[in-house]
């Protein structure tokens, strides 16, 4: 832990690290209070592993063809817009098959990746760095990545928040409010795929699912109104990554599965907690 | 003619169906000015489907609907709607002026924060629904009866002509139900009120006709219902009871 401390003044990449995670809390905690409270986490899920076969596409082009402008960010991209079209025109159109879907893109989308992983030669990329990423490698690039989002995010969320709230509510009401729906709902699958796209090509596809949903799992426990729980997840957010950098440097631990795990238990016990409260009230 | 005359809903020879099969045929259907509607029937009859149609969620197969003499679309600004409370997340984090605010939108400008005014406007909403007090309170704390009452008010703050309610009654004790409908009768001044009833527990001082929904459907004066009309809604032997102003009640069974 002093070591962190200590390195942190020295080292860019320490630095890179810990601004990342801070970064990835506010995109995680707007993008995923609104897919939390409109009950879609699992269409974050399925986008984030969707993510893997085209990263690995990309990958492959990039390695066996050359073809040096492709980067698995491309990749990612490409695969979370076909995946967040194909899932909301069916649960817009056709709501009972939306599992199915998902679960198929989920499933087809890590097979093709890990296919074109296991084709690509070299030993540099491996399957662990898609999944857990690793957040001290970040570039400057990156990092500069990870601020448009955010602005794009808050601006966004901040001016239309009054609408997304009332989509995420009451659907059919904001319909007779006047309020376009449809748009609305495909703006935030958009945003919640853009997020997922950047974050995952930054900390990996685990990370970003663990962010957008654990930090809003606890907070929605302690929040009676929406902003609330954006702001309680992202602090939240923040102080799992800081910590789970802190925690894995002296041991060298893997940071992001380091983090995953601090938030998990922390969501497991905040939980727990409350559960306990709420039966020893009644 | 007169803004007044008018009626606030026509529906000519209206037919709607879900995939294939006939959920309403041959409806017309004219509501005045200032009516308080019930809307009866077994359930899958309809009812929902009806109400849908009059705020143009749902496009009839055949036929027409009108609401203040403009297509739903157009009139939907004038129509506070509360839709059946049990399709909503008790637990979403809003509190109770958050979900009356909601009845704002559309009003002022197409993004940013609730204007003063809108503020104000709910303020009145939830004090005609008695939930004034209860503005800060979290909307997975209150209790069912309450959550009725918010709906009624976010309905409210939409400064509507035209009231539109799908089972206001639903999950409510006879108390409750009896408040519901004095708060209903009072906004009934100056609103005209349709409401979709679970049961045939209508107030007859309070509603002034019944529409009886079964893929077919029949407006009634609330004084002609008698037992052999319900008979005929429901297909099957259903015992009635009718409250008179006085307190007294006609009890028809059959």
């Amino acid at each position: 832990m002093l070591q962190f401390l200590t390195d942190l003044q020295h080292y860019t990449f320490l630095q890179n690290a810990l601004l990342t995670g801070i970064l990835a809390s506010v995109a995680c905690g707007i993008i995923g209070t609104y897919i939390v409270v409109r009950r879609i986490s699992y269409i974050a899920d399925g986008i984030a592993h969707t993510v893997l076969g085209g990263m690995g596409a990309a990958l492959y082009l990039h390695k066996v063809y050359h073809w040096h402008g492709i980067l698995p960010i491309h990749g990612a991209l490409v695969s979370a817009i076909i995946a967040a079209i194909i899932i909301g025109l069916v649960s817009l159109r056709a709501k009972q098959r939306e599992d199915t879907v998902i679960s198929a893109l989920w499933a087809v989308g890590m097979a093709v990746g890990i296919v074109f992983i296991a084709r690509t030669p070299g030993y540099s990329e491996d399957l662990m760095g898609y999944l857990f990423g690793n957040i001290l490698m970040v570039s400057s690039n990156d990092l500069w990545m990870l601020a448009g989002l955010d602005a794009l995010i808050v601006a966004l969320g901040l001016l239309f928040y009054n609408q997304f709230v009332a989509v995420c509510f009451d659907q059919e009401f904001a319909r007779l409010r006047g309020i376009n729906v449809e748009a609305f709902y495909l703006l935030l699958l958009g945003l919640a795929a853009l997020t997922v796209v950047v974050l995952a090509t930054v900390v990996g596809i685990v990370m970003v699912i663990a962010l957008l949903t654990l930090p809003v799992g606890i907070a929605a426990l302690y929040s009676s109104a929406v902003w609330r729980m954006m702001a309680i997840s992202t602090i939240l957010c923040a102080v799992f990554t800081t910590s789970g950098l802190a925690l894995s440097y002296g041991p060298d631990y893997p940071a992001g599965a380091t983090t995953i795990i601090i938030a998990g238990a922390a969501y497991l016990c905040t939980t727990t907690f409350k559960w306990a409260l709420s039966r020893g009230r009644s | 003619m007169n803004q007044n005359d008018v009626p606030v809903i026509v529906i000519k020879d209206l037919s709607f169906s879900y995939d294939g099969h006939p959920v309403l045929e041959d409806v017309n259907l004219s509501i005045p000015k200032g009516d308080f509607v019930s809307v009866v029937g077994p359930n899958g009859g309809g009812k929902t489907t009806l109400l849908k149609l009059i705020l143009g969620l749902l496009r009839p197969s055949r036929g027409q609907v009108q609401v203040f003499g403009v297509t739903p679309e157009e009139a939907r600004s004038r129509i506070g709607y509360m839709p059946q409370h049990s399709q909503l997340d008790p637990q979403f984090p809003a509190t109770v002026l958050d979900v009356a605010l909601m009845g704002r939108l559309g009003h002022g400008r197409p993004f940013g924060r609730y204007s003063r005014k809108d503020k104000e406007i709910v303020w009145r909403a939830l004090e005609q629904v008695g939930l004034h007090d209860l503005r800060k309170k979290a909307f997975s704390s209150i209790s069912g009866g309450q959550r009725q009452r918010l709906f009624i008010a976010r309905a409210l703050a939409c400064e509507p002509d035209l009231l539109l309610l799908d089972e206001p009654t639903a999950n409510l004790d006879m108390v409750m139900e009896g408040d519901l409908y004095e708060l209903l009768h009072t906004l009934n001044q100056w609103l005209t009120v349709v409401m979709v009833s679970h049961d045939l527990g209508f107030v007859s001082r309070v509603v002034k006709n019944v529409i009886c929904v079964k893929r077919k459907v029949l407006m009634h004066a609330t004084s002609e219902i008698t037992g052999e009309i319900i008979n005929e809604i429901y297909g099957s032997p259903m015992r009635m009871v009718r409250h008179n102003g006085e307190g007294s009640c006609n009890c028809f069974s059959s």
